[in-house]
C-alpha cells in the first residue's frame, strides 16, 4: 500500500520536475543540437539533462528521508509516522452472567526503549484495570484477565471492546491502534504503523551516516572499515593482474597461431558463459576460503575476459597495416611491437573495463559466501545482527568503489590509447 | 638501377566448395628501372592479386618473379607499398609513421629526422609534422602514406588504388603529386587504378587485364604521364589523343562487364 504511495510520488516528482525544467531550459540553450528539428529517433540529439540527473538523486534522498521520518528533514515532509506514547482502551468481560468493563491502558514505545510500568488500579467490578507496553511495529496480547477477579479460565470472555460488541476474528480500531480478537478470545493490541519504514527494514539516511562514521573510526569486526574495502581492491586487483598477464599472452596467441587458436577455442568458448559465481563452491573446495581461493575465483573470472579481447584486438588489425609495416622492412617481432599490440591496446582496455566491472561482482559475492574480511563479508555478517544501517552503507560503499574503478580505467583509456575508434 | 621481370605468373586456388578459380593465367611483365605502370581491368580480373604477389604477400602457384635479378619470395623493404586507406598507423604521429621504415632499419636519428623533415617538405606537409594522423583529411593521409614509403627508399613502389577514397579535386591534386614524385625520385612504380582517366594520366605504360582467368588483355605506350609531370593535368585532358584512348578503353572494359554479365546469367 504504501508502496504505490512512494510510486505516486516518485512519478509527480518526474513529471512536475520534467515540465518545469524542460520549460526554463527550452528558454535559455540556443546551441546547435537546440535547433535540430528532428530529436526523437536522433541518438546524438539526445544527451542527458543535467537538471534531471541532479533532481533524481535528490528525489531518491527525499523519499528516503520522508518514508525513514528523517532528522534531515522538515518534518511536515515526514510520511505519517507511527503511534507513540499512551492511549487506552476499554474492554467489557461477561462472566456467569455479570458484565463488568475495565481499561486497558498501553504505553507504545520506540523498540530499543523499554519503560517500566505503573502497577494498574482501579476497576470496580470484577474485572480490574490493566496496564501494558508495546514496541512500535509490534503487537501483544493483553493479558487482561491475569488481575480480574474471574479470569478466563472460570468462565469470563471479551464482549465488547469500547463498547463494541464483538466477536473472535473482529477488530475495532481504537486511538492509537487496533484491536483483534484472537481466535480464544483474547485482544490482542496493534499499534499504528504509519506509512514510515521500519528502522529494521530501512534506517534514515542520518543513521546510515553517522553508521559509516563509527565504522571509520572503530572498524567493524576487528579491522577497520578501510580495511574491509581494501581487502576487497586487493583481492580484484590481484586477480585482475593475474588473469591479464596470463589471458593477454594467451589470446595473442590464438590470434597469431592456428595452433594455439585451435586448442585454446574450445576451453575459452566453455568457459567464458561460465558465472563465475558458478565457480565459488569448487573454488572453496579446491583452495578453501582463503586468500588463494578468492584470488584464483577472481583470476578465473578476468582470464577468458581478458584473452577473448587480446585475441579480438589481433584479429581487428586492419591487414593493411600488416602488410605496410611488412614491406617497410619490419621484422615479425617488430611488427608485433610496433603494430599489432598498439593496435589491440583499445580492445584490450575495453575487455580490462568489462574484467574489472566482473572482478569487483564476483569478490563481493564470494565474500558473502565466506570470508573472514572484505566488503561482502560484511554487509553479510550486518545482515544476520540485522545491522541494516551497514547493510545498505556497504552496497552504497561497494557501489562507489565499481564506479570509481570504471571511470578511472575509462581516464586511463582516454589518455593512454587516444586513438580509440580513429582508425 | 632496378629491373623487374613478371615472368608467366599464374594463380589458382581451391574454393571451399570444390571449386577452382583462376585468378591471373600466364602473366608476363617486363619493367625497366624508372618506369610508371598503371594496371586497369574490370572487378575480378586479377589486378590487385597480381600487386599482391609482386608485394610478396601471396605465393603465385606459377611463373617467376626477380626484381635487380634476384627472386622475390616475400614482402621486402625494397618493394614499398601504398594502399588505398587505413594503413596509417593511428597510434603513431605524422613524423613517427614516416620515420617507420628509417626506424626499422635502425638508421641514425640525426639521419632520419633529416629524411622525415625532407619528405615531408616535398609532400606539403611540413607543418603537421607532429599530428596525430586521425587528425589529418583523407587526402593528407595519403601523403603521409607516399612520404612513409619514400622515406624507405624502395627500388619499386607499389600503389594498390591509393587515391580510389579520395575526392575529385583532391584527387586531382594528388595525381600530379605522384607524377612529380615520380619524375623526382625516378623510382618504378606500379599503380592499379579503377579509373580510366587515372589510368591514362598515371601511365607511361598502362596495362588493360581482362577477368577469368585474370590475363594481360592489351598493352599501350602512352605520352601523358611525361607531360603531365609539367603541365596542368586539366591540359593534358585536352590533348587530342586522351579523348579516343578514353573512350578505346572504356568500351573495351564495357565489353569485358557485359561478357561477364552474360556468363554469369548463362550459368543462373
Amino acid at each position: 500500500m504504501s508502496g504505490l504511495i512512494v510510486l505516486a510520488i516518485y512519478v509527480g516528482i518526474f513529471v512536475a520536475a520534467f515540465f518545469i525544467i524542460t520549460r526554463i531550459a527550452s528558454r535559455t540553450t540556443r546551441d546547435y543540437t537546440s535547433l535540430k528539428t528532428v530529436t526523437f529517433g536522433d541518438e546524438s540529439a539526445v544527451r542527458p539533462n543535467r537538471a534531471a540527473g541532479i533532481i533524481s538523486i535528490l528525489t531518491i534522498f527525499l523519499l528516503w528521508g520522508m518514508f525513514t521520518g528523517s532528522s534531515l528533514l522538515p518534518s511536515f515532509l515526514h510520511a505519517p509516522g507511527p503511534f507513540i506514547g499512551e492511549t487506552s482502551f476499554d474492554y467489557t468481560a461477561e462472566a456467569n452472567g455479570q458484565s463488568d468493563t475495565a481499561t486497558v491502558t498501553v504505553i507504545v514505545h520506540p523498540r530499543e526503549e523499554n519503560p517500566t510500568l505503573d502497577e494498574p488500579t482501579g476497576g470496580d467490578g470484577f474485572a480490574k484495570n490493566d496496564i501494558i507496553s508495546v514496541a512500535q511495529w509490534r503487537s501483544k496480547l493483553v493479558p487482561w484477565d491475569k488481575n480480574d477477579d474471574i479470569s478466563k479460565s472460570d468462565g469470563s470472555q471479551v464482549t465488547a471492546i469500547n463498547g463494541q460488541s464483538v466477536n473472535p476474528g473482529d477488530t475495532v480500531n481504537v486511538t492509537g491502534g487496533s484491536v483483534t480478537i484472537s481466535d480464544k478470545g483474547t485482544p490482542n493490541f496493534k499499534p499504528y504503523n504509519g506509512w514510515q519504514m521500519e528502522p529494521l527494514y530501512l534506517p534514515a539516511p542520518e543513521t546510515v551516516v553517522d553508521r559509516t562514521i563509527k565504522l571509520a573510526s572503530e572498524g567493524f569486526r576487528g579491522t577497520s572499515l578501510y580495511g574491509h574495502l581494501g581487502w576487497s581492491l586487493f583481492r580484484v586487483v590481484a586477480g585482475f593482474l593475474l588473469g591479464a598477464i596470463v589471458g593477454i599472452p594467451l589470446g595473442y596467441a590464438m590470434g597469431l597461431s592456428n595452433w594455439f587458436r585451435g586448442w585454446f577455442d574450445p576451453i575459452v568458448e566453455f568457459m567464458r558463459p561460465v558465472p563465475p559465481l558458478a565457480l565459488i563452491p569448487l573454488v572453496i573446495i579446491w583452495a578453501g576460503i582463503g586468500e588463494v581461493g578468492k584470488i584464483i575465483l577472481l583470476f578465473l573470472a578476468a582470464l577468458w575476459i581478458m584473452a577473448i579481447a587480446a585475441r579480438a584486438g589481433v584479429s581487428g588489425v586492419n591487414i593493411s597495416k600488416v602488410h605496410a609495416a611488412y614491406s617497410l622492412g619490419a621484422s615479425k617481432w617488430q611488427i608485433m611491437r610496433y603494430v599489432i599490440i598498439p593496435n589491440s591496446l583499445p580492445e584490450i582496455f575495453t575487455g580490462a573495463r568489462v574484467a574489472m566491472g566482473v572482478c569487483w561482482g564476483t569478490v563481493v559475492a564470494a565474500e558473502l559466501v565466506a570470508a573472514e574480511k572484505g566488503a561482502g563479508m560484511m554487509i553479510m555478517v550486518a545482515s544476520k545482527f540485522q545491522n541494516t544501517d551497514i547493510v545498505l552503507l556497504g552496497i552504497i560503499l561497494i557501489g562507489i568503489i565499481g564506479f570509481g574503478i570504471d571511470m578511472l580505467m575509462r581516464m586511463a583509456e582516454k589518455y593512454l590509447v587516444p586513438w580509440k575508434g580513429r582508425g | 638501377m632496378s629491373e623487374l621481370s613478371i615472368d608467366n605468373i599464374s594463380m589458382r586456388f581451391d574454393l571451399p566448395n570444390g571449386g577452382v578459380v583462376q585468378a591471373l593465367k600466364n602473366v608476363s611483365i617486363d619493367l625497366k628501372s624508372g618506369e610508371l605502370l598503371s594496371i586497369l581491368g574490370p572487378s575480378g580480373c586479377g589486378k590487385t592479386t597480381l600487386l599482391n604477389i609482386v608485394a610478396g604477400f601471396l605465393a603465385p602457384t606459377g611463373g617467376v618473379m626477380t626484381l635487380n635479378g634476384h627472386q622475390i619470395k616475400g614482402p621486402d623493404a625494397e618493394r614499398g607499398m601504398v594502399f588505398q586507406q587505413g594503413a596509417l598507423f593511428e597510434w603513431m604521429s605524422v613524423r613517427e609513421n614516416v620515420g617507420f621504415g628509417p626506424s626499422m632499419k635502425k638508421m641514425p636519428k640525426a639521419e632520419k629526422k633529416q629524411t622525415v623533415d625532407h619528405l615531408l617538405n616535398v609532400v606539403g606537409l611540413g607543418d603537421f609534422k607532429e599530428k596525430a594522423v586521425y587528425e589529418l583529411s583523407g587526402g593528407m593521409q595519403q601523403r603521409v602514406a607516399l612520404a612513409r614509403c619514400l622515406a624507405n627508399d624502395p627500388d619499386v613502389i607499389l600503389m594498390d588504388e591509393p587515391l580510389g577514397a579520395l575526392d575529385a579535386l583532391t584527387r586531382e591534386k594528388m595525381q600530379s603529386l605522384v607524377l612529380k614524385l615520380w619524375k623526382e625520385t625516378g623510382k618504378t612504380i606500379i599503380l592499379i587504378t579503377h579509373s580510366v582517366e587515372e589510368a591514362l594520366l598515371l601511365g607511361e605504360r598502362l596495362i588493360v587485364m581482362a577477368p577469368r582467368p585474370g590475363r594481360i588483355h592489351k598493352e599501350y605506350n602512352l605520352p601523358f604521364a611525361e607531360l603531365g609531370v609539367d603541365a596542368d593535368l586539366r591540359e593534358v585532358k585536352k590533348h587530342p589523343d586522351f579523348g579516343p584512348k578514353r573512350e578505346e578503353i572504356l568500351s573495351m572494359i564495357w565489353d569485358m562487364e557485359e561478357e561477364i554479365m552474360g556468363r554469369t546469367e548463362e550459368s543462373a
